[in-house]
């Protein structure tokens, strides 16, 4: 007889919160209004520090034979190019040439492992002070063990290229390096100068790139290992589905199937072939208690601001009064998005006795490794993450529970175990990004000159209910950190402007997509604002700049927008039936102001030039800052203008490609230009702020060329 | 049943039970070549694209049954770090790739479109290149299929003037 487990669709999705580290703990003190508000504005605009080993250079740096340092790096390569980034920091601290430096992903064997995740857009800006220290740090000590080796003074020797010299007699790195157990410790040197660095600054083409141009990486969808066995999981295909019984008889004898594993929050099988144990998979008849019939009309109607909890986040001045009639209302709304990231998600799992290996595409090592030791009652040690490339990431990778699932298949075959997702599971089992609600609201003085500023919003979950946001600290907080991501108000030169954010708790999970609820906010806040120039009779950007606060973000925001703008040429008269439109946004403390120019052609939008400014502070690599930039713009278009998950007789939907619509070549601009402004001395965060301006810039684009505001995403003619 | 092929150059039998599996399992589980990668099984993403008789196809959904007695190249047969296809070389020249996964799905649909359009318009490659980027490279991906069509034609002019 199968045995009936009762088991919720959340407990497949939510695991236990992870410690408490770096989020603040202070008690009801905060639940005071204004203080939650300022500390919202700071949890808003920091730029997390880095969470990891930042002392001890040996769990950084290994010296190989070859006089090659290799870099194991504790943050992953998901396309972002932190790889190139931290071999440039390190390189020119260590005092080598780029080439001679490679980075790796640190397996959590090795010990560099990151107290948080990747992701944030924080690597490089995190990472920007301790991995210069480490690398300067290391540098010394090589000194110091070279004046040993050389029998002289530490005064006496300089490092240049790879090379320590004194006295005219010279040693390589690993000559220095061979034989050595036991290294100095040395204080942390004085860093160089940026001015000074060789590589730092530079548009070196990015570490991975032929790589990745030959087909050799290795992604965790090509993790093998001998006598690897494949698993497959079932999964429901309806919202909220709770599992109540499952007859695995006709999977047990399909072909190849070695094992059919059944444990408390799932059933899998394991069979010799991917498509062996597919079909057994499909052959396990599942039953499902699935209470709804959920439409998108039913989720739009329990997301509209007003419904669940509000938090005031940002206010200033008095509120708009109800029934002022000079008083400009607009409301916007975006869909379900999915990460849509072409690698799925996957995990190859060994379980040796009591030691386990996982090799994975993931941007949580340490909460992978930890969720993989508690369900198999080991150690943490004695669980070995091997990080992968990542196909993608964009917050997909931000929970990957399935790794505790592969080494549990491992654990009951006795062999290595891989498995993955369908693209139909990737589709209807993502954490997608929430749909959002706004109203946004602004009163005009009688110049034309904007005096109140309001935005209102609600979203499902993004850092709520994650692995990475412990649970007491949405009720401390009363907001969700990722939601009001680009949700504040930034013209806070409008002297009364406020921010109220309300919470609805949606039926299927929703979490980190890149860059929060920055693109649904700053649409929403930035065509609005256009839709006030205009009413103004104002140009849109003399409009904004009037708007801004003369504080040092205000200026960087200014001069981003400054930048843009002329770079674009910007107008706004429509030139040969082409329009622009102007956005801004402030994320993570960076900058952006995008300029798009638009036709419409057979009744579509066709965006045919977008100029990006961004202020990222000092670009270590300006090449792969304009990637991003470039990525960010045709990513942020694609949700914009072409996504959205249906939901449809109680299922989310579409389950592949194509029916999810998606930005492809056709639609990429073909121009995209970026002009890098540097407002601060340090590298900010590059990866999410470009995400934010898009949506806005085109709708602003196609008002000037219809004059029909666009308030939904995915945009569309009417 | 066994089949037997060529992968890059490399005549191959391979014995499976099921002739119906897609060339892509073979090619990366059987042949262990894991350059061509699995992205939707539907063949609606272009991740695993490799030229089959250097027609690009779209392997997750072609059965191997069909590759008896053809030519398959994938990305590893495309050319090397040493002697570099031009498709690969102009993508180094423009720094296209970033995360990486779907990019020898596209430069093996580039290399198959330049054989059949030496020069393609933006049109041409609007209508040819339908492959999905999740990073968004496509604007650099346009620039690197032009190119990489210039390269070709150089390439082109040189083998004449050798010959």
């Amino acid at each position: 007889m199968v045995e009936k487990k009762k088991i919720s669709r959340r407990k497949f999705l939510v695991r236990g919160g992870l410690g408490t580290a770096g989020v603040l703990a202070v008690g009801a003190y905060i639940f005071r209004n204004p203080i939650r508000r300022s500390i919202l504005n700071m949890v808003n605009t920091m730029e997390m520090s880095y969470m990891g080993e930042t002392k001890n250079p040996m769990v950084w740096f290994e010296i190989l034979k070859n006089n090659t340092i290799l870099l194991h790096s504790p943050k992953v390569e998901m396309g972002q190019g932190t790889f190139t980034s931290l071999a440039q920091m390190a390189a020119d601290e260590l005092e080598v040439p780029f080439d001679r430096v490679e980075v790796v992903h640190a397996a959590t064997a090795t010990g560099n492992i990151d107290g948080m995740s990747t992701g944030g857009s924080t690597s490089v800006s995190g990472l920007w002070q301790p991995l210069r220290e480490l690398a300067a740090t290391m540098r010394e000590m090589i000194k110091v063990q070279a004046a040993v080796k050389l029998g002289v003074d530490i005064g006496s020797i300089t490092v240049k290229e790879g090379m320590v010299s004194a006295d005219g007699r010279s040693m390589t790195y690993a000559e220095v390096a061979e034989g050595v157990t036991e290294w100095p410790e040395v204080d942390v040197p004085k860093l160089k100068p940026v001015s000074s660095y060789k590589f730092v600054g530079k548009p070196i083409p990015r570490i991975d790139l032929e790589d990745k141009v030959f087909g050799t990486p290795m992604f965790g969808m090509d993790a093998s290992a001998p006598n690897m066995l494949y698993g497959a999981v079932a999964r429901p295909t309806k919202i909220g589905a709770t599992f109540v019984s499952a007859d695995t008889s006709k999977a047990a004898e399909m072909p190849g199937v070695v094992a059919v594993v059944e444990e408390s929050d799932f059933v899998g099988v394991v069979a010799e072939t991917y498509q062996q144990a597919e079909n057994a998979k499909n052959a396990i008849s599942i039953e499902w208690d699935a209470p709804n019939n959920l439409t998108t009309a039913d989720i739009e109607s329990m997301m509209t601001v007003g419904n669940g909890k509000s938090t005031i986040i940002q206010k200033e001045g008095d509120a708009i009064e109800e029934n002022d009639d000079r008083v400009e209302v607009l409301e916007f709304r975006s869909p379900i998005g999915a990460h849509a990231q072409i690698e799925p998600n996957g995990v190859l799992a060994s379980v040796e006795g009591d030691k386990v290996t996982i090799t994975i595409s993931t941007q949580v090592i340490g909460i992978t490794r930890t969720e993989v030791a508690q369900r198999l009652g080991l150690d943490e040690e004695n669980v070995n993450v091997i990080p992968t490339y990542l196909g993608g990431g964009f917050g997909r990778r931000l929970h990957t529970p399935h790794a505790v699932q592969a080494a549990v298949m491992s654990k009951a075959v006795g062999k290595p175990v891989k498995y993955f997702f369908t693209r139909k599971e990737e589709f209807q089992h993502d954490m997608f990004r929430p749909p959002t609600h706004h109203i946004v609201k602004g009163r005009l003085d009688p110049e034309g000159s904007l005096q109140s500023l309001e935005h209102h919003f609600v979203s499902g979950d993004v850092g709520n209910n994650s692995v990475l946001i412990p649970n007491f600290v949405p009720p401390i907080l009363g907001a969700d950190i990722g939601s009001i991501r680009g949700g504040f108000v930034q013209y806070t030169g409008v002297p009364n402007h406020r921010a109220v954010y309300w919470h609805v708790q949606l039926p299927f999970a929703t979490s980190w997509w890149r860059s929060l609820g920055l693109l649904a906010n700053t649409f929403a806040i930035e065509s609005f604002m256009d839709h006030m120039a205009h009413k103004a009779g104002k140009n849109a950007m003399d409009f904004r700049m009037a708007c801004i606060a003369d504080d040092e973000m205000g200026k960087r925001l200014k001069a981003t927008i400054m930048a843009a703008v002329e770079k674009a040429g910007y107008t706004e008269e429509v030139t040969n039936e082409r329009a622009m439109g102007l956005a801004a946004s402030v994320d993570a403390g960076t900058p952006c102001a995008q300029v798009a120019e638009v036709s419409i052609e057979d009744n579509e939008i066709v965006v045919h030039r977008v100029t990006v400014a961004l202020d990222p502070g000092i670009a270590v690599n300006p090449d792969q800052v304009r990637a991003q930039c470039e990525g960010c713009v045709i990513m942020g278009m694609s949700a914009a203008m072409h996504e959205q998950m249906f939901v449809e007789e109680g299922e989310l939907r579409p389950i592949i490609y194509g029916p999810y619509e998606m930005a492809f070549m056709k639609h990429a601009p073909k121009e995209i230009d970026v002009v890098l402004l540097q407002g601060i001395d340090r590298p900010g965060p590059v990866g999410e702020p470009p995400l934010g301006p898009i949506g806005a810039a085109v709708g602003n684009a196609v008002f000037r060329l219809t004059g029909k505001r666009l308030t939904k995403m995915p945009l569309r003619l009417p | 049943m066994s089949i037997s092929f060529k992968v890059n150059g490399e005549s191959h039998t391979v014995k499976i039970d099921d002739v119906n599996t897609p060339l892509l399992w073979v090619v990366r589980d059987i042949l262990n070549l894991k350059g061509t990668k699995f992205g939707c099984g539907k063949a609606a993403c272009g991740a695993c694209t490799l030229h089959v008789d250097g027609e690009a196809v779209r392997s997750c959904s072609y059965a191997v049954k069909f590759v008896e007695g053809k030519e398959v190249t994938t990305i590893e047969g495309l050319g090397n770090k040493e002697n570099p296809h031009p498709v690969q070389q102009a993508w180094i020249e423009e720094v296209v790739p970033q995360c990486g996964y779907c990019q020898p799905g596209f430069i093996m649909a580039t290399a198959a479109l330049l054989k059949k359009v030496p020069y393609p318009t933006d049109e041409d490659i609007d209508n040819n290149i339908i492959n999905v980027c999740r990073c968004g490279t496509y604007y650099r991906m346009r620039k690197a299929i032009k190119r990489a069509a210039e390269l070709s034609s150089e390439n082109m002019e040189t083998e004449t003037q050798k010959s």
